[in-house]
């Protein structure tokens, strides 16, 4: 059975999965000309975006531990993962820029006055350039220091999960759970595997 | 009593519901072909009515969950008949008062107000209802009584976001009372006519068109008298973010957003921003203030 799932995700060209993974904006954007997202077309779409986002980066964290403790071997989704969820990340900043906020100075002022815009922000930037060199052509010319940059992907995930919270109203549970599960898989980089291979993997 | 106040936005404004369907869909067409918006002169007055759907379809009622659709999704498993209000505190006559005795006593009106959620978005929205300050008369108000609380009903079993601690339920709220007797406070029991949806607060909620749209307690189930500033949810909740009087004041941003300029629900993807008045523009309330810094009293 795995080993149906790591040859199927093997054979499947990358080129679809940067089609798949652009769909759900286009669609998104379609139904949002159609009036078809509710009274409030800007929010869902910024609400839906992030949430996706977050949802491919959490995917994306999940990976490495996925080949450590299983027999499941989906490294090969870990880049279209990471670049789908950066164009989600800048779609959803975009729309927030150009359909919600609209005037460039107050969109200044957000960013530096409004702490889960900075936060978010934050985010965006310390991805954008693990976006860049996600390509073979970078990985090739960075050599060790690749692997280093690409680091600050845990970095800009807290902060996702952080912006997610930071924007709940009253006590919400939902951002706190999907925080306390990125907090969990970037510290499971710093654990002892052994301890999970026990609870994982029956020998 | 009734009729203290004149809408300066009148049933003519309202706009038919086909015929808003219909510009809806032409603004939707204009948009795909790339062809951009040009505001229709009724949406540049700022006068026209959201559609029954926009209003009844985007709430913030979090008794019934935190998203906007919950409430519409959830709060048909609220009884809203029968209904009682209890009253007490300073009043003259206390009780547990029927509405259905209650409001065949009252005058009711249309009024079409100016709705501006904490949130920075905003709608227009015909509602009907009695001046609250009728039913504050018809129940005496003692001498002493300064403040008058609100609180909504609490169902854990009809409520599914109540078993949250979102916040620390019931949700409460309050007005001074020269506030709570001004013309412009209602207590609604419709929209367009209709009873009141049940996402919107049915069977009966306050409106204060001056303030932030969370001082609107829905489904009202007590009224209260007091002499003290009664405590509100949401004050309660973050006092940094959310102060007892909560008017609608572009000046006071609040800590995670600027509240300088307003999204009007209703105009699509690409709807501008449009400016956000003092009082949410009625400046009929202003003398309420007079001498009072409504930076540190916001």
């Amino acid at each position: 059975m795995i080993d149906v799932v790591n040859r199927s995700v093997r054979a499947i060209p990358n080129w679809v999965l940067y089609v798949a993974g652009a769909v759900p904006v286009i669609w998104l954007y379609v139904l949002g000309f159609q009036n078809a997202l509710g009274a409030d077309p800007v929010d869902a779409i910024e609400r839906n975006l992030g949430l996706w986002a977050l949802w491919l980066l959490i995917a994306g964290l999940c990976i490495t531990p996925l080949q450590r403790l299983t027999p499941l071997r989906l490294i090969k989704l870990r880049r279209p993962i990471g670049v789908v969820a950066f164009f989600y990340v800048l779609v959803h900043f975009l729309t927030w820029l150009v359909l919600d906020v609209q005037i460039p100075s107050q969109i200044v002022a957000d960013i530096i006055k409004r702490p889960y815009v900075t936060v978010g922000m934050a985010a965006l930037l310390l991805l954008l350039p693990l976006a860049v060199t996600s390509n073979n052509w970078s990985i090739r010319k960075m050599g060790a220091r690749w692997r280093t940059v690409h680091k600050l992907v845990y970095p800009a995930v807290l902060l996702a999960g952080l912006h997610m919270v930071m924007q709940a109203k009253g006590f919400q549970l939902e951002p706190l759970v999907y925080l306390a599960a990125i907090a969990f898989l970037v510290a499971m980089r710093w654990m002892p595997l052994s301890s999970f291979r026990q609870a994982f993997v029956k020998r | 009593m009734a009729n203290r106040w004149r809408n300066t936005l009148t049933s003519d404004d309202v706009t038919p519901e086909a015929m808003f369907v219909n510009r809806r869909q032409m603004m939707a067409g204009a948009a795909a072909l790339g062809l951009g918006l040009t505001a229709s002169p009724l949406r540049a007055a700022g006068l026209e009515p959201n559609s029954f759907e926009d209003i009844t379809s985007y709430n913030n009622y979090y008794e019934f969950g935190t998203g906007k659709d919950d409430p519409a999704r959830y709060a048909d498993q609220l009884t809203t008949d029968p209904w009682t209000i209890k009253i007490d505190g300073l009043v003259e006559k206390p009780g547990d008062y029927a509405l259905s005795d209650l409001v065949p006593q009252m005058t009711i009106e249309e009024r079409i107000y100016r709705f501006r959620c904490v949130e920075a978005w905003s709608m227009v929205v015909p509602w009907n209802g009695f001046e609250l300050a009728d039913l504050l008369e018809l129940v005496g108000v003692k001498s002493g009584a300064k403040y008058v609380a609100f609180e909504t009903v609490l169902r854990p079993e009809e409520m599914p976001g109540t078993r949250f601690p979102v916040l620390d339920w019931p949700y409460r709220e309050g007005l001074r009372l020269d506030e709570a007797r001004h013309p412009l406070t209602l207590l609604a029991t419709g929209i367009y006519g209709k009873p009141m949806p049940n996402q919107n607060g049915a069977p009966i909620r306050l409106v204060v068109p001056w303030k932030y749209g969370f001082k609107y307690a829905k489904s009202i189930s007590r009224i209260t008298l007091t002499d003290q500033e009664p405590p509100t949810s949401w004050n309660m909740a973050n006092a940094r973010e959310y102060g007892f009087y909560s008017n609608v004041n572009p000046e006071v941003a609040h800590p995670r957003w600027s509240q300088a300029t307003e999204r009007r629900i209703g105009g699509g993807l690409f709807a501008k921003r449009e400016p956000t008045l003092m009082f949410n523009g009625y400046d009929e309330v202003a003398s309420l203030y007079q001498g009072m810094d409504l930076r540190k009293n916001f």
